[in-house]
């Protein structure tokens, strides 16, 4: 199969990558870009481990195409901290544990900083729902959604 | 080693709700897993899995696969050992059948290649002719003696003959007299429960990454419990030495028991033996559910005999279960578990095991408690319901406590059920009012707690910090428990101690993380190692201050003179002893290593509301908490996070996950979308009380906390959509579709 | 002498006794020992078993000290999740 060179802008810088036709852009982040913040829970669009955004849009990156990232602007977890500086939502999962194993933790990061970009004081249930593609076996969701409020409290008082 | 008997201990580290040294990486995506790590060279493998239930192998044709440009390797089962030990060769023809495959999903061949995609071309180029056979999937039509016989030859001596050759294991436990218990009953329930096989569903998917030269050395980094299991496995299934294997545990994204066994690593070992490059095997999630772990699936028949005041007179269990294609010990586990939370006169557990054409159970969570107490729990519930008694009321009556002879055998000592079910009655759930449909549900739960091998050593570095270096993957917090205990024992603050877990070449063996045993054991021998190193500081500040090795105590992180008769010298810190540590005799380090016992028996208690849906038969959990006895809780957060997660496992278990065959013999519901793991709008907050019964096989009385808490969650569940639905419920899931056939008749 | 308990299921394999005596002060001594008395316990001591010792469950520690006042149960050997 051929490669095709496609032209991007990932968190903030711009980047050109060759991918063939068929390869996902979870897959283009991970083995091609070595950005391997984002998982591969199924592959298949049910756990959410992959999420990214995608031109201000929150994605799996497991059904999306690495070539229809050309002239788009990605997200990834790796974008998420200014430098040394967590954003309130990666401090508060550290802070209050909301993570265990950790490897659900970069796709609700992602996702949860979608919503709190859309709605900054949702309800519990609206997270959630929000959160409802993102699967976490480990904790039972309680600490991940008493830490999204807290975050998003600090976020509306800031 | 025993429990510390100064009275009221004074924690200053311990107890407390600290960040976790890997939170910074995890939040940040750093932190690399199994499949985050790459090679220069790198190959890819794959897997070619039956779609068979039961065949026979008559051939395997690979070398169109072979002759395919960009594959470098080609292996099957021919490639691996076969070890002469029982346990080595079923993971050998696990990871690579033989003669035989025994489910759908069961590894045949595996390719290396340098693309992803010409790897999975490759896999569709190996010519596989099979002779079908008659396939068996469920337990009780595989205990029938005419059955399809999945393996021949693996029945235990205690297993009575005639019986199907699919019978492995048989066991059996109790004590009393079961006619005159149940004689003086006023009410009997007799009852058979059915529960279908789950997953742990770990997120991350089993990878590695292998390499393996012609002289015997190898590399291998991969998501595991344990790094040492690997390593034996490996060495056991290639016929190499263990020495020669170094294995690294990746950071692991999520196990439950599931990653306590090898699927990958020696065929990537195999692949990179012939490809003279390193591999790389990354699962995907239809395979972690075709071909790793699930439960057992069990049958049961349950038989409890109670007074009306609620005295429970005689108890008897009937397990069966199945562990898929291979022999397994859980239903030992799952038998002596069944009665354990009660005080019985009479009670006898049977358990019987049976091979199926699924695949090869893994231990999850308290592997066999599960199912067992879910089985018992219903029926007490349900003579709770006949009898109109509180059954909270009727646990704390026939609870097992200090004294009880055990229905697995042993006198309990010091255990917390009583503690437990008092807080329990005590919130203010169990008295919250409930609207129609809905229904409130209560089960207590068990687990045996293990301790096992575990090396730890730590070393006080020169500028005054400290590193602890132990072999068991960190899965939920406990580099940061570990380095908590090393703190309180040092008398350091906790961000001065950092914790490592090493590879199998740079610190002795360790059991797999598993049995709920890390914070307990490694915590132990992390205390002794810090104990150590404290003894060697005193008797070098001895030497200094020339008074006697005793003279000196160990107190707020510095050596102290034990009293006036020692002189006046001012107490010197850990940190001022550390510069001068290559004045006063080199290095300073403490170790310990220990096959832990003691870890002290575990249980929990679950209280639950629901609300069905009569309609659809939908079940809402409305309010849960979960009450549990921690021994002591090092690190609070992640005790609470243990006792959540494994309450919604079993949430999990009750309501929807399974394992779905048909008639063909292959499983139907190979994905996230169809193996339906509980998600956050499923769920409601899930309260916790922690409990503090101190351990007396603990220094700081810390008991393990990680699997009881799947333990309780399926009767509680169980029993209150029973009382919200008016109708008793004995079949795990009690999905949508089979609680409405069961509401409507 | 020590008096070991055995599971309902390795009773048959000890000619139906329930309670078995045997000349041990340690847990190695008791495995030899009843490995000995009753030959069809040896493959499963072999496979592997626990011990309870006063209700605190050991899995493999051979030299823990055991004496006629010490309440011994065999069970089986125990993994976990
Ligand atoms: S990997 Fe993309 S949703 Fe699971
Ligand atoms: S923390 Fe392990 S899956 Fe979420």
């Amino acid at each position: 199969m051929k490669t095709i060179p496609v032209e991007t802008t990932i968190n903030g810088d711009s980047t050109e990558f060759l991918c063939q036709p068929d390869e996902s852009l979870l897959d283009v982040l991970r083995d091609r870009l070595g950005m391997t913040g984002a998982k591969e829970g199924c592959g298949t669009g049910d756990c959410g481990a992959c999420s990214v955004m995608l031109d201000g849009r929150l994605v799996c990156a497991c059904l999306v195409l690495g070539v229809e990232a050309q002239g788009a602007e990605v997200e990834t977890i790796e974008g998420m901290a200014n430098g040394e500086e967590l954003h309130p939502l990666q401090r508060v999962f550290v802070e209050e544990a909301a993570l265990q194993c950790g490897v659900c933790t970069p796709g609700i990061l992602v996702a949860a900083k979608a919503l709190l970009e859309k709605n900054p004081d949702p309800t519990d249930t609206e997270v959630r729902y929000w959160l409802a593609g993102n699967l976490c076996r480990c904790t039972g969701y309680d600490k991940i959604i008493k830490a999204v409020q807290t975050a998003a409290a600090e976020m509306r008082s800031a | 080693m025993a429990f510390d008997a100064q009275a009221e201990r004074n924690f200053k580290v311990v107890g407390t709700r600290v960040a976790r040294p890997d939170g910074i990486d995890k939040v940040t995506g750093k932190a690399a897993y199994g499949a985050d790590i790459s090679a220069p060279g790198m190959l890819h493998g794959r897997i070619l899995r039956s779609p068979h239930a039961h065949a026979r192998i008559v051939s395997i044709d690979t070398s169109a696969a072979e002759a395919l440009a960009g594959v470098k390797a080609v292996v099957t089962g021919a490639d691996l050992a076969q070890p002469e030990d029982e346990g080595f060769a079923d993971v050998a023809i696990n990871c690579l059948a033989r003669d035989k495959v025994l489910y759908d999903g069961h590894a045949v061949a595996a390719v290396a290649a340098t693309s992803k995609s010409i790897a999975k071309q490759a896999i569709r180029l190996i010519k596989v002719d099979y002779a079908v056979l008659p396939h068996v999937t469920d337990v009780d039509a595989a205990m029938k003696p005419d059955a399809p016989v999945v393996q021949e030859g693996r029945a235990l001596e205690t297993v009575p003959a005639g019986m199907s050759q699919n019978v492995t294991t048989h066991c059996q436990f109790g004590h009393g007299d079961l006619d005159a218990g149940f004689a003086k009953a006023d009410k009997i329930i007799e009852r058979s429960f059915k529960t279908a096989a789950t997953h742990q569903g770990y997120i991350e998917p089993q990878a590695c990454m292998a390499s393996l030269g012609s002289d015997g050395r190898g590399e291998v980094w991969c998501c595991t419990q344990g790094q040492y299991m690997v390593r034996a496995n490996c060495a056991a299934v290639l016929g190499v030495e263990e020495s020669q294997l170094r294995i690294t545990s990746s950071e692991i994204g999520g196990g439950f028991g599931g990653k306590t066994s090898t699927f990958i690593e020696p065929v990537a070992l195999a692949l990179s033996r012939k490809a003279g490059k390193p591999v790389k095997i990354v699962m995907t999630r239809d395979e972690v559910l075709k071909a790793t772990g699930p439960t057992i699936s069990s049958s049961m028949d349950i038989k409890i005999g109670m007074t009306k005041d609620g005295r429970i007179t005689a108890a008897r269990g009937e397990l069966r279960y199945s562990g898929g294609a291979y022999p397994n010990a859980t239903v030992d586990m799952g038998a002596q578990a069944a009665f354990a939370a009660y005080d019985l006169e009479a009670v006898e557990t049977v358990g019987w095991n049976a091979m199926t054409n699924r695949p090869k159970e893994i231990p999850y969570r308290a592997p066999g408690a599960p199912t067992s107490i879910y089985a018992v729990e219903s029926v007490v519930d349900e003579l709770c319901q006949e009898l109109g008694l509180d059954p909270l009321d009727v646990r704390l009556l026939n609870a097992a406590r200090k004294g009880t002879l055990s229905s697995y055998g042993p006198t309990f000592n010091d255990i917390g059920l009583v503690a437990t079910l008092e807080a329990a009655k005590a919130h203010p759930h169990y008295t919250a009012p409930l609207g129609p449909n809905q229904g409130r549900g209560l089960s207590c739960g068990f687990w045996f707690n293990f301790g096992g091998n575990t090396c730890v050593s730590l070393n006080i570095n020169d500028d005054g910090t400290v590193g602890v270096v132990e072999g068991n993957p960190d899965i939920g917090g406990s580099r940061a428990s570990i380095s908590m205990m090393a703190a309180e024992e040092l008398g350091v603050p906790y961000d001065k101690v950092r914790t490592v877990i090493a590879d199998t070449s740079s610190l002795g063996f360790n059991d797999i993380t598993d049995g709920s045993r890390v914070t307990f054991a490694v915590g132990l021998a992390t205390i002794e190692a810090a104990r150590a190193a404290i003894k060697e500081m005193c008797r070098r500040i001895a030497k200094i201050w020339d008074i006697d090795e005793d003279a000196v105590i160990w107190e707020d992180g510095c050596a102290k003179p034990a009293g006036p008769n020692a002189g006046t010298h001012p107490p010197m810190s850990l940190a001022e002893i550390a510069a001068i540590a290559g004045n006063t005799g080199g290095p300073i380090a403490g170790h310990h290593e220990v096959n832990a016992d003691g870890a002290g028996v575990s249980f929990g208690v679950h209280l639950c509301d629901t609300e069905v849906d009569p309609e659809t038969g939908a079940t809402k959990i409305l309010r849960y908490t979960v009450f549990q006895d921690a021994g002591k809780a090092v690190h609070p957060d992640y005790v609470e996070g243990q006792m959540q997660g494994g309450a919604v496992q079993g949430i999990g278990w009750a309501l929807n996950e399974e394992y779905i065959y048909g008639e063909d013999g292959r499983l139907q519901n190979a994905g996230f979308l169809d193996y339906r793991v509980p998600v956050a709008s499923d769920l409601p907050d899930i309260e916790t009380v922690i409990l503090e019964i101190p351990n007396p096989g603990h220094p700081y009385g810390v008991r393990g906390v990680g699997e009881t808490p799947i333990v309780p969650p399926l009767a509680a569940i169980a029993n209150a959509v029973s009382r919200a639905a008016g109708v008793r419920m004995t079949e795990l899931p009690m999905s949508p579709p089979r609680l409405l056939k069961a509401m409507t008749g | 002498m020590v008096r070991v308990k055995l599971w309902g299921s390795l009773r048959a394999l000890a000619d139906g006794e329930e309670w078995v005596e045997v000349e041990a002060s340690n847990f190695k001594e008791l495995l030899d020992a009843l490995a000995e008395k009753h030959p069809g316990l040896a493959p499963q001591i072999k496979r592997g078993v626990s011990l309870a010792l006063d209700g605190v469950i050991y899995r493999e520690a051979w030299f823990t000290k055991i004496g006629p006042e010490n309440e011994v149960i065999l069970m089986p050997y125990m993994v976990g999740g």
